[in-house]
């Protein structure tokens, strides 16, 4: 009984990291229709500028996010406004491709500074350390992971209502063209928006690799991932990315426990019964 | 008073369409000028044009001065040139408070708490301040109206172009509309009125203009203007 409700406590925190790879994707979808491909990758990339950020300065991995959030943010920006802004309009399929493309050379790139040899960003005593609760054991660095997630989706959800920023992201997300009436300027807004998404990713890609060792390859991976919680959640919705996430790592890690060779193939499935059942997923946004 | 729009030789066609041809016309400050003609004439291209949304073919816009022909939509609203829509157009995922904070806040560059008084004021003047935190996507059609002003108001415009703003309103609340549109006015903002409720547009415009396939027909004071036979004849159908 313990083994079980333990597979499911893990597999909440599980889906804590996920829905961190989920809250970019789904932001950046809900503000301009972007579906970006390249996510994963932008992860996988955060992963090794946190890696770099630790091997030049000696410093903790937690502490590189400081180098690797406002980083990130700055390729976010400059990707949207030279690059994705152009593909943006009426048909979906140019944003794609691209965004394909642009998965492809970060592969190749990271192949080429960093080999393909696995990686690990090293986190010290906090990656064995666990509290005991009860019959259970949980490990710092998956509740660390799932109270950041919890944190970045309140964040994320409060910039989204309460700010100016969050305000001009709607009303883009919203119509383009009236927003530019009203004086918006939507490359600049699209740009913070994908700054924003992946800031998010730096944070990702640094517990990711905290957590598991990582190679320039595992990007698309972690995009699946992403995709399936934003479906299961609902699109649109940060909290439900959030209740996707669990769904999806609990899924998972019970999988897991009845075999060991059925983790990933548990968490498709529930993925693909989630879609059979609510193709809108738990939490779709009211609005429309 | 300084002139405050000039529109020289505008062309503008889609194909064999032309929905502006060599139109020139100016605008002083402090004016209301209303804008007639049949449907199709072009009137709500002019306006398209005039805030960017369409670019011209041949012409020039000039705007207190500046040529703003090749000016984006955005920085054109910065600069004092807002629009209602005939068909209401709302941020539909906001509030009504919020379509007005947005106009409030990135047009007419005002920060935190000017901002909210500003929107708060403009939804006092339209009657819509009981509604400001109803959801604009779930508004009747005569708040969709008024919000269209509002918001447009709030981008604090200098030019404020309406477009077909009566359609579909009560006698009663014409009047409401045309003593609201007269008050505006009275504030200093000049204003250019699509309308085809004659009456209302006639309440309240100083000067008219006539299109009728992208070309101005007619131009000058109301009750001339529409005495003319060309106005008839394209407008009114009488020969």
């Amino acid at each position: 009984m313990t083994e079980w409700l333990n597979a499911i406590v893990q597999g909440v925190l599980l889906g804590g990291l996920y829905a961190l790879f989920a809250a970019g994707l789904s932001l950046i979808f809900g503000v301009m229709r972007l579906v970006n491909i390249a996510h994963g990758d932008l992860i996988v990339l955060a992963a090794y500028m946190a890696l770099t950020t630790v091997m030049v300065m000696g410093v903790h991995p937690l502490l590189a996010l400081l180098v690797v959030i406002p980083l990130m943010s700055i390729v976010g920006y400059i990707l949207q406004r030279l690059l994705l802004n152009q593909t943006l309009g009426n048909d979906i399929l140019p944003p794609l491709l691209v965004t394909f493309g642009l998965s492809v050379i970060l592969q190749n790139m990271l192949l080429e500074a960093y080999t393909a040899d696995p990686q690990k960003l090293n986190g010290g005593a906090i990656e064995t350390a666990s509290v005991s609760a009860g019959n259970l054991s949980i490990g710092i660095l998956p509740l660390l992971t799932f109270v950041i997630a919890v944190l970045v989706i309140v964040c994320l959800q409060w910039i989204f209502y309460n700010t100016a920023l969050g305000r001009q992201f709607r009303a883009v997300s919203d119509n383009q063209d009236i927003a530019q009436l009203m004086g918006l300027n939507k490359g600049h807004v699209f740009g913070l928006a994908l700054a924003l998404s992946l800031a998010v990713c730096g944070i990702a890609g640094v517990l990711l690799g905290m957590r598991t060792s990582f190679d320039p390859s595992i990007g698309s991976g972690r995009l699946i991932f992403a995709f399936e919680a934003v479906i299961i959640g609902g699109l649109g919705s940060l909290w439900g990315t959030l209740a996707g996430g669990i769904v999806l790592g609990v899924a998972q890690t019970v999988g897991g426990k009845i075999n060991p060779g059925w983790q990933l193939l548990a968490g498709h499935i529930v993925f693909l019964l989630v879609l059979a059942v609510r193709p809108r997923g738990f939490f779709p946004r009211v609005e429309h | 008073m300084s002139q405050l729009l000039a529109v020289n030789h505008l062309s503008k066609s889609f194909g064999a369409v032309v929905v502006a041809n060599d139109l020139s016309f100016s605008v002083t400050e402090g004016e209301a000028v209303g804008i007639l003609g049949p449907n199709g004439a072009g009137k709500t291209s002019l306006f398209n044009l005039l805030t960017g949304a369409l670019r011209a073919d041949n012409g020039t816009i000039e705007f207190c001065g500046k040529d703003i022909t090749h000016t984006p939509a955005a920085l054109r609203c910065k600069n004092g040139i807002a629009r209602s829509f005939q068909i209401p157009k709302p941020f539909v995922g906001m509030t009504v408070f919020e379509n007005c904070l947005v106009a409030a806040t990135q047009a007419a560059g005002l920060r935190g708490a000017r901002a909210r008084q500003h929107a708060i004021e403009v939804l006092n003047d339209t009657g819509l301040i009981d509604k400001a935190n109803h959801h604009a996507g779930k508004l009747t059609l005569l708040d969709r109206k008024r919000l269209e002003m509002a918001r447009a108001l709030s981008t604090r415009p200098s030019l404020l172009l309406l477009d077909e703003i009566a359609g579909g309103l009560t006698e009663a609340e014409c009047q409401t509309l045309i003593s609201s549109i007269k008050k505006i006015q009275s504030a200093g903002t000049t204003i250019i009125w699509i309308e085809h409720v004659v009456h209302a547009l006639l309440a309240v415009v100083e000067r008219l203009i006539v299109l009728d396939f992208g070309k101005k027909i007619a131009e000058g004071d109301p009750q001339t203007t529409m005495a003319q036979d060309a106005v008839k004849a394209v407008y009114l159908g009488v020969e």
